[in-house]
């Protein structure tokens, strides 16, 4: 890690693990913003790691970004910080000021004209809590006050805020990136590809640990060889997510939007590691991480929710095969190792 | 936190010009060399193929260079493995030599082992074998029991390697031979021997058909053979530790993943007729995989380049790089439903063929599933 990695992962990864807790997640679940927590984190500069310096941000990369959206995965932190990330570096990349409080992805269908708005996006994270939605419209980058948007409340199965959010000629300003046309859900897949990588190794830490403190038949049940196998699993697909997400994001940094290619790599990759390591973490687990009063499901409902968000693995694997196979069988090796 | 650590390596920019040389020279040696017979990248034996890549300085390309090597890097050896691999070259001669042998010859071997033997290894022209698994003693490798008694001038040995790989083309094996059966010296009564396999008197060698008809694989037996004392290789009992610091090399390269590749190239190539978006989904997750896969194996790459010893990682990306091979068949099968077949029918079909009943090896050589999620299960602190 560089000087600013460290720096970053100490911050977040300081904060979070001392703030999120199952009380404040459980709260969030019912509906209360954590408000105080978000501010800490703008305090600490968390949602505008992307924004370079001289429009107030931590200027930092893609790769170093990584750290905060898999920190921000592995303690499940119940805020939209992976959104705020996302939407700032959007407003950034177009020149646009970075406003204060939650702004969210308004991921959905738009139309803009004259610098007002209109449209829907049906599940907005945490849409009822955001000050601020940020949408792509034709190469159009756009900033949008929520406050007299029409939000009806939803949720995904985290139990995190799902919102349909309907805009009616609500001001809104603008400005041209040097974004595509699928920038919402290519940068939507990577930053919620390397929250899951962050949940999935905290799946995997938190089995290693309960297999190593649950006794039965007069030894810790991380004794027995089944249940080592299946935690080797566990870990074996945590490690392959965390590699192919640094990846993704190193790539990012390496070639922009053209690292397409490696996102959807990852969100295929997390996906498919998702459904082998939630079922591996509740098997390990038993009867009482099934309850809601164990923490597990915390971490399992996400990746759960996640997984289908901005894309599901099989929908970028579709693209993804669709261009590989138009390029052809002996296109397939060189591309690859030219990455 | 992960036990194990994965940074991402990047292969420097000057591995290219490497690449495309290696990419040239291929497409020149494999130009009418069937689909099916490169299917067995490092299965496939060819000692004229293996002379040339001697004479391009494509073995023993890290090692010293009065030992006939190159003193090129780690990443320039992985170039040309990946490569060789994902076009299907033979490279099976001189593959062990290269991988294991030589680098084990260059850590404990004598002086006078590295001079006569690494030169040939690395022209291509001298092959070896590893002689571990005996008929009982598979996975539990300390359960070896294979004899060397000490002797006037030598060893005299007696007992069974099974399963020895290339033992019948082989110059050499690296045999692994108990020299201490004291209950209590199990690990520390194993010493890693250099066996002439062309002149020494004793030495029987049968091969063992597969499955699939073919005959890679051997049973050696040693009767009263006779082992010099100068070909033992490191110490006296320090066999275990020896034979343990070989596994990252063998256990993380991209041999680990590329087994099937051939399959992969060849179904895409039958979607191409097929048009449309059929297989796309199927084709996308397993490039996602691949993709995944290269970037872990690079990373291994990476720290053994700095010296460092990742054998937990290595067993990470084998483990992995089996499900992945193991999984081409099987994806094969269930996307194209077409029939595998053996000595004729397309180049599709015969690959399937050959790797529908390859495969189940993949996850046995080299340590089996089990063994490596054991190692895997230890980094974690479960054992």
């Amino acid at each position: 890690m560089n000087e600013l990695q460290t720096i970053l992962s100490d911050s977040v990864n300081g904060l979070l693990s001392d703030r999120v807790n199952k009380a404040l997640i459980q709260k969030a679940e019912e509906g209360v913003f954590p408000a105080a927590l978000w501010s800490e984190v703008e305090a600490n500069g968390l949602p505008r790691v992307l924004v370079p310096e001289d429009q107030g941000g931590a200027g930092a990369t893609w790769a170093d970004a990584a750290i905060v959206l898999k920190a921000a995965g592995e303690h499940v932190a119940p805020l939209p910080l992976a959104e705020g990330i996302l939407a700032n570096w959007f407003l950034a990349e177009a020149g646009l000021d970075v406003p204060e409080g939650v702004t969210t992805l308004l991921d959905g269908e738009f139309t803009l004209s004259g610098g007002r708005i209109s449209g829907e996006a049906k599940r907005v994270p945490y849409g009822r809590d955001a000050a601020h939605g940020v949408a792509i419209v034709n190469g159009d980058v756009v900033l949008v006050p929520l406050s007299g948007a029409q939000v009806t409340p939803g949720m995904n199965v985290a139990r995190e805020p799902r919102d349909r959010v309907v805009l009616k000629d609500a001001a809104a300003k603008s400005a041209k990136a040097a974004l595509p046309a699928n920038a919402m859900r290519l940068y939507g897949a990577l930053t919620r590809a390397c929250q899951m990588a962050g949940a999935l190794s905290y799946l995997s830490a938190q089995s290693v640990a309960y297999a190593n403190e649950r006794t039965q038949f007069g030894k810790p049940i991380g004794k027995f060889q089944a249940i080592q196998q299946q935690l080797a699993v566990l870990s074996t697909q945590a490690a392959a997510c965390g590699v192919i997400t640094d990846f993704a994001c190193a790539q990012v940094v390496k070639r922009g939007a053209d690292a397409a290619f490696e996102i959807a790599a990852a969100k295929i990759r997390v996906d498919d590691a998702s459904s082998i390591a939630t079922s591996i973490a509740h098997q390990v687990h038993g009867a009482i991480g099934f309850t809601y009063e164990h923490g597990l499901h915390f971490a399992t409902r996400r990746l759960w929710s996640w997984r289908a968000e901005f894309g599901s693995g099989a929908e970028w694997a579709k693209g993804l095969g669709r261009e590989t196979i138009k390029g052809g069988a002996d296109a397939l090796w060189p591309h690859v190792t030219a990455r | 936190m992960q036990p194990f650590r994965f940074d991402l390596c990047e292969l420097p920019g000057e591995t290219e010009g490497l690449r495309q040389e290696i990419r040239a020279f291929l497409a020149e040696e494999l130009r009418h060399v069937p689909k099916v017979t490169r299917a067995q990248t490092w299965s496939g034996s060819d000692p004229e193929f293996s002379r040339k890549m001697g004479a391009k300085g494509w073995i023993g390309m890290t090692w010293p260079k009065k030992y006939g090597g190159h003193e090129r890097s780690f990443f320039d050896r992985y170039v040309m493995l990946e490569e060789m691999l994902a076009a299907g070259a033979p490279v099976g001669a001189h593959w062990i030599g290269d991988r294991q042998s030589g680098p084990l010859l260059l850590r404990f071997g004598t002086e006078e082992q590295r001079q006569s033997i690494l030169p040939r290894v690395a022209k291509g022209e001298c092959y070896f074998c590893i002689g571990m698994s005996e008929p009982d003693s598979g996975s539990d490798l300390a359960a070896t029991r294979t004899r060397a008694d000490k002797v006037d001038g030598g060893f005299r040995v007696n007992g069974t390697k099974l399963w020895t790989s290339g033992a019948h083309t082989a110059h050499y094996m690296i045999a692994l031979f108990r020299t201490d059966s004291a209950p209590e010296a199990k690990h520390s009564g194993l010493t890693q021997f250099l066996v002439d396999l062309k002149t020494t008197e004793g030495v029987t060698i049968r091969p063992i058909k597969d499955l699939a008809g073919n005959a890679h694989f051997n049973e050696v037996v040693f009767e009263d053979a006779f082992v010099p004392d100068n070909m033992m290789v490191g110490t006296l009992g320090g066999g275990w530790g020896q034979v343990t610091a070989e596994l990252a090399f063998e256990r993380s390269g991209p041999e680990r993943y590329l087994s099937s590749y051939l399959l992969m190239v060849e179904m895409i190539r039958e979607l191409e007729k097929h048009g449309g978006d059929e297989g796309a989904e199927t084709i996308g997750r397993l490039v996602a995989h691949l993709l995944t896969l290269r970037q872990m194996s690079l990373s291994v790459a990476g720290m053994l380049e700095k010296g460092e010893n990742p054998a937990l990682e290595a067993s990470v990306v084998k483990d992995l790089g089996a499900i992945f091979e193991q999984d081409m068949p099987v994806v094969a099968h269930e996307l194209l439903g077409i029939a595998p077949t053996i000595g004729e029918g397309s180049d599709y079909e015969q690959v399937l063929g050959y790797l529908t009943q390859t495969t189940p090896s993949f996850s046995l050589r080299g340590g089996t599933r089990e063994i490596l999620r054991g190692i895997i299960a230890r980094g974690l602190g479960l054992r």
